[in-house]
């Protein structure tokens, strides 16, 4: 693959999550994280997994990345069922995860060097791409120690989109930054998206910032995790979390978030 | 500059109050020299070559025995934090016996051994190794399994994976465990030479040795000053780049 090609970005891939269920056996008992989760995510689509914590949101997640096994049912990835991770579908964690013995350059040459078929001045050069596209140009000799959260989850999302996959999975990214650098990455990540044309399934708790990105919300709930609503989001980009319309939607979700939970608690 | 300063003043007053007690004679100079005679004597020991000699013999045993150690503790370690069957076997044993004084082994290794270099060596493995293998275990323990995770998305193999993540992300301990390594293995080897006669070699031990035997007390202080400045020249020369890579990288350690 050539270096245009690398920067020019490969087209989406589409997902197919089909008929997954998970336990988990732990000590005293066997928990049922997910049951019977289907899910088609189209090429290039935004999608946010929304739901409390316990909803097996995460979990699936990592089944599609193919960090975990599904017990039933399968995950397809451009019509190949996911058996294992791969560098064509990439996760950014809650917590940065970024390799504090590299610096930034490093952790975003990275995935790139596990990359085969490119030259080292090739990588360098991706990697400035990347880390240039997530305003982090200055920092690019900085040790990880010396970003601040935001600045983290930034590298790691050049780390993440380095590599050119077709699929971004983001788990829970932004919940450990404060209101105001979390409102500046959701600006960047818009502009990104619609720059790189990744599809991304995105995890979160918070309401407001999956009306915020995502074309589709899926609504999951606990015990077992199932999906119980999905909300399109027909707004148009790039989106400030602060308009009312995004506040309309996320109130709607809030209302049906809240009737599920009162509802698995009478049961 | 301004700490160097401090450390230089400090020695200066210590060596004073050596030599206005020395002058005093509260003490026979039999048991305490003056700094000037521990001078002479190392003067003279530098001159007739003793002391380059010994400084070398111990040097080579300790440097021998110590990478021998390395090269075992290091993969024993990981082993010992990748396997549960190695974790319920060696690491238990690895346990037990950190806990021995490595001056313990000095017995054994002479009844096997006999008075030989292969005691000397055997004596400065087992003093390096257990420390070694258990500071390598914590380190890897200690990692957060989701740089593992997140390796293994961005399509890292399981060598790869080890050899790039899970060793470069437990640098810190095992630059610890090296440290603590590299202090026990010369600790025991002191003891070795102090107690094993071998004429293969005469080590500053066997020059301490010596020098009680003598009742020279201007050799024993100097023979132990060398073996002080030994030791700190070797912790700034071989583990503070390690140390300042980690401080700078990590952003831990030293201020």
């Amino acid at each position: 693959m050539s270096l245009r090609e690398e920067l020019e970005g490969v087209p989406p891939a589409k997902l197919a999550v089909e008929h997954v269920s998970k336990w988990f056996r732990q000590k005293r008992q066997i928990v049922h994280a997910l049951d019977d989760i289907s899910l088609d995510v189209a090429e290039g689509e935004f999608v946010c997994l929304v739901g409390p914590s316990g909803c097996g949101k995460t979990t699936l997640l990592d089944i599609i990345a193919g960090l975990e096994k599904a017990d039933r049912g399968q995950v397809l990835a451009d019509n190949h069922p996911v058996l294992k991770p791969g560098r064509h579908r990439l996760v950014m964690f809650q917590e940065s995860a970024l390799f504090p013995w590299l610096d930034v350059r490093g952790n975003v040459l990275f995935g790139l060097k596990l990359k085969p078929g490119l030259r080292n001045t090739e990588r360098r050069e991706i990697a400035k791409f990347f880390i240039h596209l997530v305003g982090l140009e200055k920092f690019i000799d900085a040790n990880v120690h010396e970003l601040s959260g935001g600045m983290k989850q930034r590298v790691a999302l050049a780390r993440a989109l380095a590599p050119n996959p077709r699929v971004l999975l983001m788990d829970e990214p932004f919940a450990a930054l404060d209101a105001l650098t979390r409102e500046q990455l959701y600006g960047d990540i818009q502009r990104i998206w619609q720059e790189r044309r990744k599809t991304i399934v995105f995890v979160t708790h918070n309401v407001r910032e999956a009306a915020c990105l995502a074309d589709r919300v899926i609504l999951l709930s606990p015990n077992p995790g199932r999906i119980r609503e999905s909300f399109d989001i027909p707004l148009p980009r790039p989106r400030d979390i602060n308009t009312v319309e995004l506040a309309g939607y996320a109130t709607q979700i809030t209302r049906a978030l809240k009737g599920h939970l009162h509802a698995t608690v009478a049961d | 500059m301004k700490r160097a300063l401090l450390a230089t003043l400090f020695f200066l007053a210590l060596l004073f109050i050596w030599i206005t007690v020395a002058r005093a004679k509260i003490w026979s100079p039999i048991l305490l020299p003056s700094p000037r005679s521990v001078g002479e004597y190392l003067a003279g020991a530098l001159r007739d070559g003793t002391l380059l000699q010994a400084t070398g013999v111990t040097l080579r045993r300790l440097l021998l025995g110590y990478f021998i150690g390395l090269a075992i503790g290091l993969p024993l370690g990981l082993l010992n934090a990748s396997s549960k069957f190695v974790e319920d076997t060696i690491g238990v044993l690895a346990l037990g016996l950190q806990t021995l004084p490595s001056v313990c082994w000095v017995p054994l290794a002479l009844l096997w051994f006999g008075q030989t270099e292969g005691a000397m060596l055997f004596v400065v493995v087992m003093g390096t190794v257990w420390s070694v293998v258990i500071a390598t275990d914590t380190g890897v323990r200690t990692i957060p399994p989701i740089f593992a995770r997140a390796a293994r998305t961005m399509g890292s193999t399981p060598f790869h994976k080890w050899t790039r993540v899970i060793l470069p992300a437990s640098l810190p301990y095992l630059v610890t465990g090296m440290k603590q390594g590299w202090a026990f293995a010369w600790r025991s080897l002191m003891a070795a030479e102090i107690y094993v006669t071998i004429l293969t070699g005469f080590g500053l031990g066997h020059l301490l040795h010596y020098g009680r035997e003598l009742n020279a007390m201007d050799q024993v202080i100097g023979i132990m000053l060398v073996i002080v400045i030994i030791g700190l020249l070797t912790d700034k020369i071989l583990f503070s780049p390690w140390e300042r890579f980690l401080h700078r990288r990590w952003g831990t350690g030293r201020r």
